[in-house]
Formats: structure tokens, sequence, C-alpha cells
């Protein structure tokens, strides 16, 4: 598959873009494989890129139930950043921000990584105070991070309903400024082509539907829609659906809970939100696309679901807080809501491990956090396959932190994945 | 999605908190720490019926159990808990 380059989009323009080639083979299913990777969602295809890449191991095939992009990874609000608290969190968020500053040199595709910053808005002293905390111990672990003023905000932010009569006024924020967006179909295109050009088969349309087991209970392959596929290694990376797929591989409770969450896009504008921001007395993100729709969204519904779609009480929570911070986007036209099944971990922060049986890697409790992960994920995750053993960055993200205390619980919920 | 409270009626789930998985037993307070685990923190999150409390917080204040489908949100049944859920249907 050629490069593109600046010379390959003339030629090509010039021949009026007949000539462009598919971005990846459609690969058939061989035999056996010494690496499966289960999902190939932004998780899944950034796995085989890496363990391509970083490890030598091309003997792989990523088995998607669906087409590539129609999953979560297609479904997300695009934010990117690493403003986490938790040394845990931090490092390995921080790494995966290292990773998209390179990304579209790395993959030779453009993911229109936008580093527009994402500020998140205080509402409180005391609020202020913990931003300054959370600042504090990002600079500390090597991570960008302004504490602003209101006055500051207003300047960034000039939309922004910052008056002191509003519900809630607003004290200020912190920014990171290194946060912003990136274009989430071409994450999922931009991993698939790389791990293609390295002999990565990708598969679509090929739903996992069981586990084969050797004489010891080691997994040894995967039965699937297009028949049954021998595998040395086989990593499960299918977010919401983790609980079904490893069902069928006998393992009938997990530390996960699946729930919906919802986004929003508005009709197209043009250019008047330059950054990302969040609401700090409720919940509520929100950018600009490329094309020009706001991009927007809040907390999960609340309940176990695998619907891929809400209910009308979020839709009204996030128009009303999204009216709270600009009154002046009231007239807008709504254009398009969906939903994606997120993977709710028991204390908010994900799996990243070997296991849970002989022969199985698991990448899973994504909460609504994973678009931003996809490449640190992806590289962790292909290390902890290649490896047998997890690197440094994932080492907490194990499955048996839930028994034996460990817990990473960046927002002090509690085992109550609802409110991660 | 839309609650029969069996006290006040159909309601709007905005008038519900869910408050989480029915089909794990409360441990007895001097269970292992294996068992306290497992009820906290296992889940075999169906993608089908699921049996779930859910409170009517913004209505008659009852906790109820509700069966419903977590792919369909359809609502299977509905049954009251506490002091007087022995005079439903009085």
């Amino acid at each position: 598959m050629a490069e593109y380059s600046v010379f390959s989009l003339i030629a090509n323009a010039l021949t009026g873009n007949r000539s462009w080639k598919p971005a990846w083979r459609a690969a058939t299913p061989k035999p056996r494989y010494d690496v499966i990777i289960v999902g190939g969602g932004g998780h899944g295809l950034a796995t085989a890129y890496y363990l391509a890449k970083e490890h030598g191991i091309t003997d792989v095939a990523v088995l998607e139930k669906g087409y590539v992009g129609g999953g979560n990874v297609g479904r997300n609000t695009t934010i990117v950043r690493s403003n986490y608290l938790l040394p845990a969190n931090s490092h390995f968020y921080e790494w995966s921000m290292k990773l998209w500053e390179g990304l579209s040199h790395d993959l030779n595709y453009n993911v229109m990584f936008s580093q527009r910053g994402v500020l998140n808005l205080a509402h409180s002293p005391a609020q202020m105070d913990a931003y300054a905390r959370r600042g504090n111990a990002m600079r500390l672990a090597g991570i960008d991070a302004e504490l602003m003023t209101r006055e500051d905000v207003a300047r960034f932010v000039p939309d922004l309903d910052v008056s002191p009569d509003a519900r809630f006024p607003v004290h200020g924020g912190l920014l990171q400024p290194r946060g912003g967006t990136a274009r989430h179909d071409a994450v999922a295109w931009g991993f698939a082509r790389g791990a293609d050009r390295r002999g990565v088969d990708i598969i679509e349309n090929c739903e996992v539907i069981g586990f084969l087991r050797d004489g010891t209970g080691r997994i040894t392959g995967v039965e699937t829609t297009r028949g049954e596929i021998g595998a040395g290694k086989v990593g499960v990376a299918v977010a919401g659906s983790t609980s079904q797929v490893l069902s069928l591989a006998g393992i009938q409770h997990l530390p996960i809970e699946s729930h919906v969450l919802q986004a929003f896009v508005s009709e197209p504008l043009k250019p008047l939100l330059d950054t990302v921001v969040t609401f700090g007395a409720g919940h509520l993100y929100i950018s600009q696309s490329d094309k020009g729709g706001l991009v927007f969204g809040g907390d999960i519904d609340g309940y176990n679901s695998y619907a891929q779609r809400g209910n009308l009480p979020i839709v009204e929570d996030v128009a009303s807080l999204l009216l709270t911070m600009f009154p002046s986007y009231g007239r807008l036209r709504l254009l398009r809501s969906w939903g994606g099944i997120m993977d709710m971990s028991m204390d908010g922060s994900p799996i990243i491990t070997t296991g849970p049986l002989p022969g199985m890697y698991l990448n899973s409790g994504w909460c609504y956090g994973g678009f931003k992960a996809t490449p640190a994920s992806g590289w962790c995750f292909a290390w902890t396959i290649a490896r047998d053993a997890p690197h440094d960055l994932n080492a907490a993200f194990t499955l048996d932190r839930f028994h034996s205390g460990a817990v990473i619980d960046e927002r002090g919920a509690g085992p109550v994945p609802w409110h991660h | 999605m839309r609650i029969t409270c069996p006290v006040c009626g159909e309601r709007s789930v905005a008038e519900f908190a869910y408050e989480g998985d029915a089909t794990l037993p409360r441990p007895a307070l001097d269970a292992s720490a294996e068992d306290w685990c497992v009820a906290v923190y296992e889940r075999e999150n169906p993608r089908g019926p699921h049996a779930e409390y859910w409170q009517h917080a913004q209505g008659c204040r009852s906790w109820l159990k509700v069966e419903r489908d977590t792919l369909t949100h359809a609502i299977l049944g509905v049954t009251l808990l506490g002091r007087f859920s022995g005079r439903t249907g009085e």
C-alpha cells in the first residue's frame, strides 16, 4: 500500500480521485494465527498495530463482528486529555498523550489531532482548591496544567456565561493546553491501515461465538461465524460486550456493568468554539468538530443497558447544562444523538491484563474514557500479550485489584459503576 | 422508559433512582472477605432480562424490584419492597 503524501494527493487529484486503493485488505481468515484480537475497535486495532510495530509479531488477526469504526470508536466525543490525579492513571494517560502527539506521522495517516486545550470549569472556591491540587499533581507527574481565574476563562472562551448572576457562577478553571480532540474515525482507519501494512489480517463481519480450549483449559483459538480459527494467544478488547464475550469462555462474573452513554451533535456552524470546555457543577463536555458541528455529551443514563440508545431525561439534562454555559447556543438545532455501550468498571479505571484464562488477555473497563486511551491501551496491551506480563504503565490495571483492595478510584465514588 | 410504581402508577424514569443489581444476596455480616468481594464487585451483567433495584425517589420514595430487559429497555415486572409491600393490591 502506497505512502500517503502531498505527491499522492496531487497525483490522485489530477486523475479525478479514481485511483485510490482501499486502506486495508479485506482479509480471509487463515486456519491459525500467533495472536487473535477479538474486537476491531480502536483499542483492538491499536493493539494489532503495536504488536507488529513494537514486538515484530505480524501473524495477527483482528476479528470484528461488524465493520471497523462502527462501535464506540465512532460513537465518542473525540476528547483527548491526561488530566488525572492518581499516579497509575496520570502516567498511563500521559503516555497516551505522547503517543497522540506523534500519531499522524507514525501512522502516515492524518488523525486530525488538535491540541486546542481542555478546560474544566470551577464554580466554587472549594472546587478551585481541588483543581489547584489536581494541577499540582499533574505538574509533578510532568503533565501540563494551568489554573485560570474567572477573567482568564472569560478571555479564553468568549461565549461562556461567566456573569455573577449565572445559576452556578464560574470562579475559574483548570486548563490542560496539550489536551484537545482527534478525528475518531480516522484513528480507527489509521490504525487499521497501519496494522494491515505490517501484515495483520483485519477480518470484518466475523463474530466470535465461542472459544476453543485444550485439555488443560488453555484457550487455543476461537469459533466464529466464519469458522474455527486457532491461535497461540487470544486478546479480548470488546468494550461494552466484555461480559458477553467472556461468558462464551465460561466466565460468568466480572467487575463490570454495561451502561449506555449518549452523545449529541448540532447542525454545522462557522467556527465559534476553539477549545474543549467541561462544566464543573454538573457534567457536560463540548467541542466543535472540524466539520462545524458542536459535539457534546454528559452523564451516562445510569442503568444497565445494551440498547445503544438512551432516554430523554439525559437529553434534557445535557441541553439544560449546555444553555447554562452558553445561553447563545439556544437557537441551534440538534442534528443527531446516539448511544454507545460503556464497560463501566467498579472503580472507574481500566483493566489491561493477562488472563483471566490461560492463553487469554483482557482489555476492558474503559468506562467513558476509552477514546483518549486508544494509543496507550493498544501499546500496553500489545506489550502484555507479547511478553506475557504487563508493562509498568498498566501493571496496576489488573482484574484482581478488586479482591486485593488496590482499586484505582479516581472519582472516589466507590463500587457504584453508574456514578463513575 | 416509563416505570409503573405499584403505589403511584406509571411515571417517567426521571422520577426514579437506579440502585443496582438485585440478583446478589447480601452476605451475612460475618461472611468471609471473599464472599463480600463477590457481592460488592462481581456482576453477571446480562444482555436481556435483569433484576434490579430502583427507588421512586421523586415520588413515594418506595424501593422497588424491577425486572427489565437491558437490550430493549422493556419493563417486565415491578415489585414493591419494604414494610408496605404486603399491602400491594389492597
